[in-house]
């Protein structure tokens, strides 16, 4: 569904990303972790062109992304909802037009249709009572929930996550992770997950890349990850406090 | 790195200019008349002390001058003529620049470097539609009714000091300023804010989109926005009056 050919970035003088490739399937909750500065969010800024690839390509189906312009561009975008780190809510907004805001310009959807179907997305991420309130009156768990909701209200095929639990205490990280699960297995959207919170990727990932020095050094399931052989794995997980399999599932567990 | 930016903010202009037609859809009629509130009735406390003590001083400089040869009752022609064609619009597009824009510059700043530019780009929400235009429609339309309250503040400043310091009457100071004062004074006195008020969400809306490096980076953006919105709004009005009045 996602694929990345060969794809480079070089940002300040340094190299993002090195020649990268990797491919995301349908309906798939595909997760991408590394220490910071890796270069996970410059790859999930790619697949909506945020950045544009020095080198290579990003296809998302048989669309080429990275050379898409004008209106193509804003139709490939259309199948993206994107839950940005810092949330990225208009903070001279309510929660409730935030929410409704790309139906609102992007649709000739009536006012009341519109409240409607936000009402439905804010209770969808346990946030009913949240339409009138303004951002700064949000906790962090409730931005992003609120950023999750934006995200999928125009029902997009794919969503990207950019570190959804930072800065979140364990309890919310564990709210955001089941709704991100809820919405693969609801609504079967694929899901591209970057984060460094390596409990939640193993939780929710079907599969888990690791990104170190702009270049992908795994890429597999979470029952192959924790198993992983690969020293730069190893060293990340143990840095989490995961050494074997046995060990995560209890840490999960208990 | 000049020639650059001058591109990049001409290229913002043309698309928040042939996204006007977009402004009269009720989607963003309310963004356009929020936008034309801040710029006009917000900034109408400091306008008013702005305009008031201008035609004052004018008056007051003008008019300690004309005395020495008897003619202080001029002061009615050379206040208005000067607050129509120069320090009207002068020091409107200042204090706009000064506050509105350095609030657009900072509003836009922020949002860059919070991502929220970035959230509106994927959701194919073009920025400059959502953000430019409304703040360029609200330049456009204020400016030359917020210049004209200054013009006419100033003028009644001047009146003031005239009656009170250099004892001309109210009624002289008018017949003067009104046998003196031209319609083309007033017009391209609305020109001049027309431009400065283009000039102003263009150099403001492009500095909060070029803003980086967090906190410091709005700040600066601010920064600049104030520094070349004077420097242009300054040579841009020269150049008006040089074409006007050879």
């Amino acid at each position: 569904m996602i694929r990345f050919e060969k794809v480079s970035k070089k940002l300040g003088g340094r190299v993002v990303l090195d020649e990268i490739d990797y491919e995301i399937r349908k309906n798939e909750t595909f997760v991408i972790v590394g220490a910071s500065g890796a270069g996970k969010s410059v790859s999930l800024k790619h697949m909506v062109r945020l950045l544009t690839p020095d080198s290579g390509r990003v296809m998302i189906g048989d669309d080429c992304v990275s050379e898409a312009r004008g209106q193509e561009l804003d139709r490939m975008r259309n199948r993206f909802g994107f839950l940005f780190q810092s949330a990225a809510l208009l903070q001279w907004l309510s929660v409730g037009d935030n929410v409704g805001l790309p139906l609102r310009m992007k649709t000739n959807k009536r006012i009341e249709e519109i409240d409607e179907l936000v009402r439905e997305k804010l209770e969808m991420v346990n946030l009913g009572d949240a339409f009138d309130k303004q951002p700064a009156e949000l906790s962090g768990g409730m931005r992003k929930r609120v950023g999750l909701a934006r995200a999928i209200i125009t029902d997009p095929e794919i969503i990207l996550y950019d570190e959804p639990t930072s800065g979140l205490d364990p309890v919310t990280s564990r709210t955001i992770d089941r709704l991100i699960d809820r919405l693969r297995e609801d609504l079967g959207v694929t899901s591209v997950v970057v984060t460094h919170d390596l409990h939640s990727a193993l939780a929710i990932g079907t599969r888990i890349a690791m990104l170190h020095d702009g270049k992908i050094v795994e890429v597999s399931t979470p029952e192959q990850f924790v198993k992983s052989e690969n020293e730069i794995v190893r060293g990340f997980l143990e840095a989490q406090y995961i050494t074997t399999r046995g060990e995560w599932e209890d840490s999960e567990t208990s | 790195m000049v020639c650059r930016n001058t591109g990049t903010a001409m290229l913002m202009l043309l698309e928040a200019f042939r996204d006007i037609p977009f402004m009269v859809s009720p989607k963003h009629r309310h963004d356009v008349l929020h936008q034309q509130f801040l710029t006009a009735i917000k900034s109408l406390g400091v306008i008013t002390v702005v305009g008031l003590f201008t035609g004052m001083i004018l008056a007051l400089q003008t008019g300690l001058e004309l005395r020495r040869y008897g003619q202080e009752v001029y002061i009615g022609s050379a206040v208005t003529v000067v607050m129509l064609r120069e320090m009207g619009p002068f020091m409107t597009g200042l204090i706009i620049a000064a506050s509105v824009g350095s609030a657009i510059a900072a509003q836009i700043g922020t949002m860059t470097v919070s991502e929220e530019i970035s959230a509106l780009e994927v959701m194919s929400i073009p920025p400059a539609r959502y953000l430019v235009t409304p703040r360029l429609v609200a330049m456009i339309t204020m400016m030359p009714l917020v210049t004209v309250y200054t013009n006419i503040i100033g003028v009644v400043g001047g009146a003031i000091v005239g009656q009170t310091q250099l004892g001309v009457s109210m009624t002289a100071y008018m017949d003067n300023a009104t046998q003196f004062a031209a319609n083309k004074d007033l017009y391209v006195g609305l020109l001049k804010s027309v431009l400065f008020g283009i000039i102003i969400a263009t150099v403001a809306c492009h500095q909060g989109f070029s803003a980086k490096q967090g906190a410091v980076g709005v700040g600066l953006a601010t920064r600049r926005t104030v520094v070349v919105s004077f420097l242009i709004i300054l040579t841009v009005g020269y150049m008006v009056t040089r074409l006007f009045y050879q």
